[in-house]
């Protein structure tokens, strides 16, 4: 597969400080890739190492093929997590100035950033001053000026921070058709929820370490446990089902609805083979509701974690 | 690259010369600067003009014709009255003074048991010249007591002037080395105030940038040491900008009020160049002459070619000195622990300059201090007016001076720019030197 960006054990240390140890990624073209891990996990440090604002220690990153070097500059687009804009200078004129020093031509970066301040509906301001912006536009001019160049590949830590949750929205639309017209987008977080809408290969950071990665999907698959959720719907008797039931397979939680006469409960399966299980219970009661549990991002994410810590 | 650092250094000068505070400044300072020189011209012309009035009681057969006014006292005589009604008349008609001189046998005891009575604390002038009277008179009597005539006492008395003169045989004569010291120090002082005003703004716009959290936006398409050298350059563009505008505002001003409200220049020239001496020295025609001749001599090529080199030198090592602190810190009053040891050279320079150079402007402290990288930018432009080689600056040491100050400045910005680096990317700690330190080993 094409890889935006490789790294090869990267290290990096602050003093007697570890924010980095041997950390090796390979990150698709033209996806979304999500790099978790809790605060201070060290997605900061490799993000800044990209955007060569630091340097590894030691290690390699080859950025679409080469190793990584100044001029790649002006193919990445980054929205740091920590971020803002001059307080006292004028939207417009700001907007323009970072886009230049992103090294566009003034009349072009001018066409480029009316479009987008329409698109995302806050033309008007291009004359106020940033102080009387809200925090939600000065996100948006934020989010523009990181895209303007057209960056191969876009980093965003922590994108969504200071939205509502409509503007959050807006913000992922315009993520997501961005990678329909062939970014590469990092996506740094420690939020779960939005993973699971974006994302389709993740990384887990923590403690300095990569403890996890792959794509989303077949690390869900990973990490199922054969336990399905099961409705049936009662006919006479639910407490002298739920003997059988208990009898015959490995019941847990299980919780009786009086009004629909329904009994829920969780059920773990020696194997991922459903379609004896299925054909017996069928001929107990009507099965109302069959499914698999998936792990959200969520549980993996803290089920690796403790993992990892307990283990040590 | 280079167009990256144009851009920064083009919206530095003009994020600080659209300020509104600056902007303010600019306009206020020359107005407050010739308004106080005006003033001080004002007072002092009306603590001049005011002429203090003696009365005299002398009932002695000594002084009938000794005081005689002056410009700045006038003498009135009282006779037939006692001592009271003298005081109460004096008292009542707001005299200054009145001087008592009772009949005694001699000018001695005349001059022992003489009294001057005041309403409060006698002005020290007045008392000068009233004892300058006294003293001529006694020492012409204890003189002619030892056969030395009038006529021979006054021809004694002649004043008289040392004539100076250089080794070379050119005449020389008395404050020229101050005068000289004195432009220098003036070139100097300005470098100092420009390095503490300026180097001011670059701190607070490097923590302004890190508190506002969009350093790390625009480092992510620069380098640390094109922002932190784009952002001194331009600061410093906008302090040239506002030192000119106040340069000629203030010059148009002071003529201004020159032509307008009629004081003399001569007044304000007397006071604003505070050298002690130096007016009372220049009476004479020839004299005035030779002051401005020794001025022209200055070598002022030299002198203007190497405020440039200090003052650009010197302005760099103490402004990125100023920029590592701004990024090491998070707010404005964290930074005052750091300040006081920027500071602290410059002033030492100063003073420095003021107790030393200018009486002995080649002597060891004078020397050792020209040389010294962070204090050399002010000293050694004191020194400069006497010119270089022969009775001047040594030329080794004015070429030794600057290759310190540049490997300093190399130096310093190296180091600066390292905690820079590390510092704007730090959010929540209070830096100690011990971290300071650590950051310098950072890659």
């Amino acid at each position: 597969m094409d890889h935006i960006l490789v790294a090869k054990n990267v290290s990096k240390t602050y003093g007697n400080y570890t924010a980095l140890s041997n950390i090796s990624l390979n990150i698709p073209k033209n996806c979304i890739y999500g790099l978790l891990g809790p605060n201070g996990a060290g997605k900061t440090s490799f993000i800044r190492i990209i955007n060569q604002i630091i340097y590894q220690d030691s290690g390699e990153i080859l950025f679409d093929g080469e190793p990584l070097a100044p001029k790649h500059i002006a193919l990445i687009g980054y929205l740091p997590e920590e971020r803002g804009l001059y307080k006292s200078m004028k939207v417009g004129e700001q907007a323009l100035y970072l886009a230049q020093l992103k090294g566009l031509s003034k009349s072009e970066a001018k066409t480029r950033l009316k479009y987008w301040f329409d698109r995302l509906d806050i033309g008007d301001w291009w004359n106020k001053k940033v102080q009387e912006l809200s925090k939600g536009m000065a996100q948006k001019v934020q989010f523009i000026v990181t895209v303007l160049h057209q960056p191969k590949l876009l980093i965003f830590d922590e994108p969504f921070s200071g939205f509502d949750p409509i503007n959050a929205n807006i913000i992922k639309d315009e993520i997501l058709q961005l990678k329909e017209q062939g970014t590469s987008i990092i996506f740094s977080t420690h939020r779960m929820e939005s993973v699971e809408e974006l994302c389709e290969y993740i990384a887990l950071i923590h403690k300095s370490e990569k403890i996890l990665d792959g794509k989303l999907s077949d690390i869900k698959k990973a990490y199922k446990n054969n336990i399905f959720n099961v409705g049936l719907q009662v006919q006479q008797n639910e407490e002298a089902l739920m003997k059988t039931l208990k009898e015959k397979f490995n019941i847990m939680a299980p919780k009786f609805d009086g009004l629909e006469n329904q009994l829920d409960f969780k059920i773990q399966l020696p194997s991922e083979e459903t379609a004896g299980i299925l054909a017996e219970l069928s001929k107990m009661a009507n099965v109302n509701r069959f499914e698999e549990t998936i792990p959200s991002a969520n549980d993996i994410f803290i089920q690796t974690v403790n993992n990892k810590d307990n283990g040590r | 690259m280079v167009g990256k650092l144009g851009l920064i250094i083009k919206r530095e000068y003009l994020a600080k010369v659209r300020n509104r505070s600056f902007i303010v400044m600019t306009i206020l300072s020359p107005l407050l600067i010739v308004g106080m020189i005006v003033l001080i011209a004002y007072l002092t012309k009306i603590n001049s003009d005011e002429v203090r009035v003696v009365s005299i009681l002398n009932e002695s057969n000594y002084f009938q014709h000794q005081f005689k006014p002056t410009k700045g006292i006038s003498y009135l005589y009282l006779d037939g009255l006692t001592l009271e009604q003298a005081k109460d008349s004096t008292n009542a008609l707001g005299y200054d003074g009145l001087l008592h001189l009772p009949n005694e046998k001699d000018v001695e005891q005349v001059a022992k048991s003489a009294y001057l009575y005041t309403k409060d604390n006698p002005n020290t002038n007045v008392i000068q010249q009233l004892e300058s009277v006294f003293q001529r008179q006694l020492r012409q009597d204890r003189l002619e007591k030892l056969g030395v005539s009038s006529d021979q006492f006054s021809k004694v008395e002649q004043p008289f002037d040392l004539q100076l003169a250089t080794f070379d045989g050119e005449r020389s004569i008395k404050g020229i080395n101050e005068i000289k010291a004195f432009i220098g120090g003036g070139f100097g002082y300005a470098i100092m105030m420009f390095i503490i005003i300026y180097g001011g703004f670059v701190m607070r716009s490097v923590i302004e940038e890190k508190t506002s959290r969009i350093i790390e936006v625009i480092i992510s398409s620069v380098k640390p040491f094109q922002l932190m050298l784009g952002k001194i350059i331009g600061t410093s563009l906008a302090g040239i900008t506002q030192f000119t505008i106040w340069l000629i505002s203030a010059s148009i001003l002071l003529l201004l009020a020159v032509t307008f409200l009629g004081i003399d220049s001569g007044e304000l020239s007397g006071n604003s160049a505070a050298m002690p001496g130096m007016a009372q020295y220049a009476t004479m025609d020839s004299d005035m002459i030779m002051y401005a001749r020794e001025i022209l001599d200055i070598p002022w090529t030299l002198l203007i070619l190497s405020f440039f080199i200090y003052f650009v030198l010197g302005y760099l090592i103490y402004s990125s000195i100023y920029a590592a602190i701004g990024a090491a810190v998070d707010n404005e009053t964290d930074t005052q622990q750091f300040i006081f040891p920027i500071i602290l050279p410059l002033m030492l320079a100063i003073y420095v300059g003021f107790f030393s150079v200018f009486s002995n402007p080649h002597g060891p402290i004078a020397v050792g201090f020209s040389l010294f990288p962070l204090t050399s930018p002010i000293v050694m432009l004191m020194r400069l007016p006497g010119g270089i080689g022969e009775g001047g600056v040594p030329l080794w040491q004015l070429l030794s001076s600057i290759a310190l100050l540049i490997l300093t400045f190399w130096g310093i910005v190296s180091l600066a720019s390292r905690i820079y680096k590390v510092g704007i990317l730090m959010y929540g700690k209070k830096p100690t030197y011990k971290e300071l330190v650590k950051w310098l080993r950072y890659k």
